[in-house]
């Protein structure tokens, strides 16, 4: 039972970060109809976010302390940050200890200029032109975007530590009567990612603009006609579906250390799990990325890799090949849906 | 000749006189000088250029012709690469049956692999052989090296061993892939005054197999089957109502690919006999995809222009670094020195990639047919000065999918 349990606990931290990055595939698919190779891209620009507003807070100028002394008698350099300087030690340091949680507060408005910046510089001009031509020059936008970042953070994986109070292990199991230890930090980002995906939802559902979204997602044209500036609303939900694809990636920083690859690592199997879902289906991507990150979690179990050695490498793709000959359109796609 | 039309011919003596004479073409710099590290004339990279102007040109064959866009034709090129190196690890160094295995096996998978992807279209297509190429990339790094069964040798690459049994292979002989005795590696430097130009074995091996293949590829691209081909990417849906199934040409145009690839794999497992499953992950099969479209999507010399050009500058420009850059603009007054070096940094010698990613982006957006398109643009604006204007506007095809 505990056993069980905890696999699906397993499956859900990296299910959540599938779903938020497959929720926003789907948005931007939905609305605008392009297939956005460079959305890993957006997840992992948002962990560099929190990895950017970490070392910006940790900045610290050097003085030398009157009291304390090395083991030669020589005076100390002691490293202040500034923050802990401006407002105090107390406050200062667990601003830097909180600095993740802090980070969302960044990313959203860095993450949605991205997002504009990409839609009305780039992706625009790629409406009329074939699918392949989108992905292929979103591929490059990818590639692009990697490569600064990796030229100004550098190839190797950055630690970005949760804050201190919630990066210990909680006794989940006491509740239930038995022994079952989990991360702390794994059923925030959990939580997070619910919230996430229900403001998305709830946006859609039940304000004027999410109402709009949807009709122009059903007839672009009709909506068109009706005098609604349908376009201008859809580059703002390209701005939304960054900022979702950034705050996974915030949150997803203490889980994975950054490192600039990260993106192009998690695109591919967030492309199987949109596929699986269905195109195009906002329900289907969430429910598709929830139920592969568990599966997959459920794949490692050293029962499962004894049975059948290596098959949590390639569950995903395998359930993804079979959902995509049995059910073309995927889980819950839409009749109609990229089908020439 | 050949069953070409002169054009093609003139193509095809002008690409078999490049890859001839390249050992001449890409040294072009005495060996003592300061630019010969921009010499490409190497026999490694002059085997890779020709290598992965092969695994293009069949790229090309399906991406070109039916516009159904792969992301995991790197997977059939691994596979090539163990099939030969297990022909090198049981039976003989002889490169021939090694390739003609790979080039099997590889078109086995592609089969498999092309059976069940082109059952879809469009974007579905590519990210099912993006699964596809994963999935099997995952099973050679991992999956298949465990200790019972040992396939692929994990990450450490499968590589011939000395305990290997090698049944066919005389003691007597190199431990190296030889062609009836003419080994790979072996190279004829002829010194000609400071110029240093080196013939390998295995660079021209490489360089007939590319001249065959390209010559198939243009007998493809002009027979009623590339036609159909081309139908395809046109328009399915009129080629579905003339009563015609485009799968099994789409089929056919994939397997084709897909053995080019693992010919490729073969004749790189032939170079230097180790295989990895990093030459399988998909950020290879992007490789191809960026090679192809740079050259110049469904041309017949765009794929081995942009294999050319991608391997060159992979290798060259990351050998450009700061001391190289201030050699080279020491001309300019030192604040202004230091400033443009500053601003080309970020470019050359690490952040090789990101030059090529906003190359890429650039030709995709505003040369969708690459280099060659950009060749005959180039071409057309010379003639068009040259000529007076009373010719009139002639509305010639920019490209004949040639």
């Amino acid at each position: 039972m505990d056993a069980i349990l905890l696999q699906i606990l397993n499956g859900l931290d990296k299910g959540s970060a599938y779903a938020l990055i497959a929720l926003g595939l789907t948005l931007i698919f939905g609305t605008l109809g392009v297939v956005n190779f460079a959305h890993g891209a957006l997840f992992m620009i948002g962990a560099f976010c929190a990895v950017t507003l970490q070392r910006f807070l940790s900045l610290s100028f050097e003085t030398i302390s009157e009291t304390e002394k090395d083991f030669l008698g020589n005076p100390l350099k002691v490293e202040t940050p500034y923050v802990e300087s401006w407002f105090g030690t107390e406050v200062g340091s667990s601003i830097i200890d909180w600095s993740v949680p802090l980070s969302i507060l960044l990313a959203i408005p860095i993450m949605m200029l991205v997002g504009l910046i990409m839609e009305r510089g780039l992706i625009k001009h790629f409406y009329k032109r074939e699918h392949a031509d989108q992905i292929l020059v979103t591929f490059g936008l990818a590639i692009v975007l990697q490569e600064i970042v990796k030229y100004y953070f550098g190839a190797n994986p950055i630690q970005t530590p949760a804050p201190d109070a919630l990066s210990g292990v909680a006794n989940l199991g006491a509740w239930f009567g038995f022994e079952l230890a989990y991360p702390v930090w794994r059923i925030v980002y959990f939580c997070f990612a619910a919230l996430v995906i229900f403001g998305v939802f709830a946006f859609l559902q039940f304000t004027t603009f999410g109402m709009v979204v949807r009709a122009g997602m059903a007839d672009r044209e009709t909506v068109g006609l009706l005098g609604i500036n349908i376009d201008r609303r859809f580059t703002i939900m390209f701005a939304i579906a960054a900022a979702v694809a950034g705050l996974a990636g915030v949150m997803y920083a203490p889980i994975n250390p950054p490192n600039y690859h990260m993106g192009m690592d998690f695109l591919v199997l967030s492309f199987v799990v949109v596929v699986v879902g269905g195109m195009g289906s906002l329900p289907g991507a969430v429910l598709a990325g929830f139920m592969l990150g568990i599966l997959e979690s459920f794949a490692s179990t050293t029962w499962a890799t004894t049975t059948i050695p290596g098959i949590n490498q390639i569950i995903i793709y395998l359930v993804a090949i079979i959902v995509l000959l049995t059910r073309p359109r995927g889980l819950m796609g839409r009749k109609g849906v990229m089908e020439e | 000749m050949l069953g070409l039309n002169k054009k093609d011919t003139t193509l095809l003596i002008a690409v078999a006189v490049l890859t001839m004479f390249a050992p001449f073409f890409l040294n072009p710099f005495p060996s003592d000088s300061a630019m010969a590290q921009f010499n490409a004339g190497y026999p490694d990279l002059m085997q890779r250029f020709v290598i992965f102007g092969i695994f293009a040109i069949g790229f090309n064959i399906l991406f070109g012709l039916t516009g159904y866009l792969s992301f995991g034709h790197a997977a059939f090129l691994g596979v090539g690469s163990y099939a030969a190196v297990w022909i090198f690890k049981l039976f003989t160094y002889n490169v021939v049956p090694a390739i003609i295995l790979a080039v099997i096996v590889a078109a086995v998978f592609s089969v498999l692999m092309g059976y069940v992807s082109l059952r879809r279209s469009g974007i579905y297509f590519s990210i099912l052989t993006l699964a596809f190429a994963q999935m099997m990339f995952a099973l050679a790094y991992s999956v298949l090296s465990n200790p019972k069964f040992n396939l692929t040798n994990g990450e450490t690459g499968l590589q011939v061993y000395p305990n290997d049994p090698q049944m066919f292979h005389p003691d007597s002989m190199q431990d190296f892939p030889h062609l009836f005795g003419l080994y790979m590696n072996s190279t004829y430097t002829m010194n000609v005054g400071p110029w240093a130009f080196d013939f390998n074995t295995g660079y021209y091996l490489c360089a007939v197999v590319l001249l065959a293949v390209f010559y198939l590829a243009i007998r493809i691209f002009r027979s009623p089957f590339g036609m159909m081909l081309r139908a395809i990417k046109s328009n399915q849906t009129r080629l579905n109502y003339t009563g015609l199934n485009p799968r099994p040409y789409t089929l056919a145009a994939f397997v084709i690919s897909g053995a080019y690839a693992g010919l490729a794999g073969g004749l790189m497992a032939a170079m230097d006999p180790l295989a990895g499953a990093e030459r399988m992950q998909w950020t290879a099969s992007g490789e191809v995809v960026l090679m192809t479209i740079l050259g110049g999507t469904g041309t017949l010399i765009g794929p081995v222009l942009g294999a050319g050009f991608i391997k060159y500058f992979e290798n060259i420009f990351s050998k450009i670094n700061d001391a190289v850059l201030h050699q080279w603009f020491a001309f300019l007054p030192d604040g202004l020195e230091d400033f443009v070096v500053f601003l080309i940094h970020p470019f050359v010698g690490k952040g090789w990639h990101l030059t090529l990613g906003i190359l890429f982006m650039l030709v995709v957006i505003f040369l969708p047919g690459g280099l060659v398109e950009g060749g005959q643009r180039i071409g057309k604006w010379i003639k068009s000065r040259g000529k007076s204007k009373d010719t009139g506007p002639k509305t010639e095809p920019a490209e004949l999918g040639e």
